[in-house]
């Protein structure tokens, strides 16, 4: 490999180029953007993890400082970490697991009927500001339509603030997301069983298959692994970047840091404060723990039907 | 239509009952917000202060809509403009997006080259991490190049994005190689080869594309732009909605005029997207 390198001097690299330019050239455009808008923030945002950088005077190494300072000095980090993950450990699994099993029940239906529920589930995922609507539920007053509806039920005495009180907020915040997250990976899983060939149900019901949750487990998931796979990272992702929903219900800062995430520590150094180098420090800190994750739920999943 | 029916072994009727009852719950679940909003698109504004509060419309109006026509000739920035700027950004955005990324796609699925395997690796990491993570770097890369406050910081992200790369040039290893073969032997450019044969066999994948974007162009809420003249439909819409209740009717009729776009899109080509999310699988 490294003699191949060696003799590569540019002439043969011209070469090679003039001779495959076709895919280089439909290439390029992308590229060129992508390496721009893409690749250089990620890469930048490690360097400036390691400098002090508030855009006015020019960035000044200063090493591991900000991360020390993040880890050990920093208890609104602390908080934003516990409630990523709070949100993240709950929103994930739930929400995958409502992609596959609504995907997989609808895929007993008839065509027009499937069609039908396909959009209900997914309309929510691509509605934009709509989930403000939560906030009119929700809201702290008795003419919020839950506490009005369980003050009747004489569930509740007083209203509840739900997105005031930071013991409930996150909760509220949960909910919403679950509801807005039937999106891409439930259409990939929809999709995915679409494709698995019918015999393979028939030939395992003569081997011995006896229930609907046995032919889940034994033929359906394993057909459906790479699409399980790509679900996987579409909502891990997604979960742990969670930030819009809080903002926009719960306020930004929200009390008591109840609904503050990751993402909205970010903006604070980055947006409100321009301490850009603290900022990239929490970022380098997310992408690795997504980054991290990922991997490691397709290490598990890689796994499922064995 | 045989392989549209469903298959029959190992269901049970009780199975069936129970799990079509667990599905009707679940879709109240989640068509109920939109429903309210709908319904209170139509509400007349006695409606609206009703206490205790009703869910649903009982005297259907649209009352609403007709003062959205006066607030949108009131608003210091003619409404239309607002109109625009979304159109347009979603426009440029998605045209840019498709194209571009169509041709990258072509490339990495149906080319051998140096640097190809790398390339597509990276486009699955990227799929792994949010914008959230690059956020601030790419304002400063933005403001560098002189970018911020203008249609292109929002349309240029929206170009490289790379789920609809990585969708296509799924759905484009699919294309037989014989297709192409024999264009090229008519002497037909690479470009040609790409654009009047692998695209027009790729229709599903690039209608997917194109959903997925302007979907979310049509939402975008950019915090790069400061200019009243240049902000989207979806901020004017949180404007009014920050009317209180008083504007709650014609907040929810902006939501539904807003609503019917993706959806409608979607309702239009459902059967295309399922099709591209057929080969969206991760191989190991």
């Amino acid at each position: 490999m490294r003699k191949g390198m060696a003799m590569m001097r540019s002439r043969p690299i011209l070469e090679y180029l003039r001779k495959h330019r076709a895919p280089y050239l439909l290439l390029a455009p992308y590229l060129l953007l992508f390496l721009v808008f893409t690749v250089l923030p990620v890469l930048s945002s490690m360097v400036l993890s390691l400098t002090y950088y508030n855009v006015l005077e020019a960035p000044r190494f200063i090493f591991w400082e900000n991360y020390r300072r993040l880890l050990l000095n920093d208890e609104v980090f602390l908080i934003a970490v516990r409630n990523t993950f709070v949100f993240a450990f709950l929103t994930g699994p739930v929400s995958y697991t409502a992609c596959l099993l609504l995907a997989w029940l609808i895929h007993d239906l008839r065509q027009g009927l499937r069609s039908v529920l396909t959009v209900v589930f997914y309309a929510p995922s691509i509605s934009g500001a709509v989930y403000m609507i939560w906030a009119v539920m929700f809201s702290g007053d008795a003419y919020g339509y839950i506490n009005s509806f369980l003050v009747r039920l004489g569930l509740l005495r007083d209203p509840v603030a739900w997105l005031e009180d930071p013991r409930t907020m996150l909760g509220v915040i949960i909910l919403v997301s679950i509801w807005l997250s039937l999106g891409t990976s439930f259409l990939a899983f929809v999709a995915g069983l679409k494709g698995v060939d019918r015999d393979q149900y028939e030939a395992g019901a003569i081997d011995g298959i006896r229930n609907r949750w046995q032919e889940l487990w034994y033929i359906t998931l394993p057909n459906i692994r790479p699409q399980l796979m790509f679900g996987a990272v579409i909502q891990i992702t997604a979960a742990l970047a969670v930030a819009d929903v809080s903002v926009n219900l719960a306020g930004f800062p929200s009390v008591d840091y109840g609904a503050h995430t990751i993402v909205t520590h970010i903006m604070d150094y980055g947006i409100l404060r321009f301490d850009m180098g603290y900022a990239s420090a929490i970022a380098t800190i997310l992408f690795l723990a997504m980054v991290g994750l990922n991997k490691l739920v397709q290490r598990l999943l890689s796994k499922v039907g064995t | 239509m045989a392989e549209q029916r469903t298959h029959k072994v190992n269901r049970s009727l009780g199975g069936n009952i129970a799990s079509f009852a667990f599905l009707l719950v679940l879709a109240g679940f989640m068509a109920l917000p939109l429903a309210y909003v709908i319904s209170t698109a139509f509400k007349p504004i006695d409606e609206l202060f009703l206490y205790p509060p009703r869910f649903f419309v009982r005297n259907p109006t649209l009352d609403n809509f007709a003062s959205l026509l006066v607030l949108m000739g009131e608003s210091w920035v003619p409404f239309t403009r607002y109109v625009f700027n979304t159109l347009f950004v979603t426009t440029a955005g998605t045209v840019g997006h498709v194209v571009l990324a169509s041709m990258a796609a072509f490339a990495l699925a149906k080319h051998e080259f140096r640097g190809r395997n790398l390339m597509f690796s990276t486009i699955v990491l990227t799929l792994m991490f949010s914008g959230a993570v690059t956020q601030v770097p790419s304002y400063l890369i933005l403001s560098r190049l002189n970018l911020i406050d203008t249609p292109l910081s929002i349309i240029i992200p929206a170009i490289q994005a790379s789920l609809g790369l990585y969708l296509m040039r799924q759905f484009m290893t699919t294309v037989p190689d014989s297709l192409l073969e024999s264009a090229r032997i008519d002497g037909a450019r690479e470009f040609r080869v790409f654009w009047s044969i692998a695209m027009p066999a790729v229709k599903p994948a690039w209608l997917t594309l194109v959903i997925l974007t302007v979907q979310a162009l049509w939402n975008n809420t950019s915090p790069y732009i400061y200019k009243e003249q240049l902000k989207s439909l979806p901020q004017a819409l949180s404007q009014i909605l920050a009317g209180g209740i008083a504007r709650a009717g014609t907040g929810s009729a902006v939501a539904f005029l807003m609503l019917l776009v993706p959806l409608g899109a979607f309702i239009l080509t459902q059967t295309q997207v399922i099709e591209t999310m057929t080969t969206s699988g991760i191989k190991e």
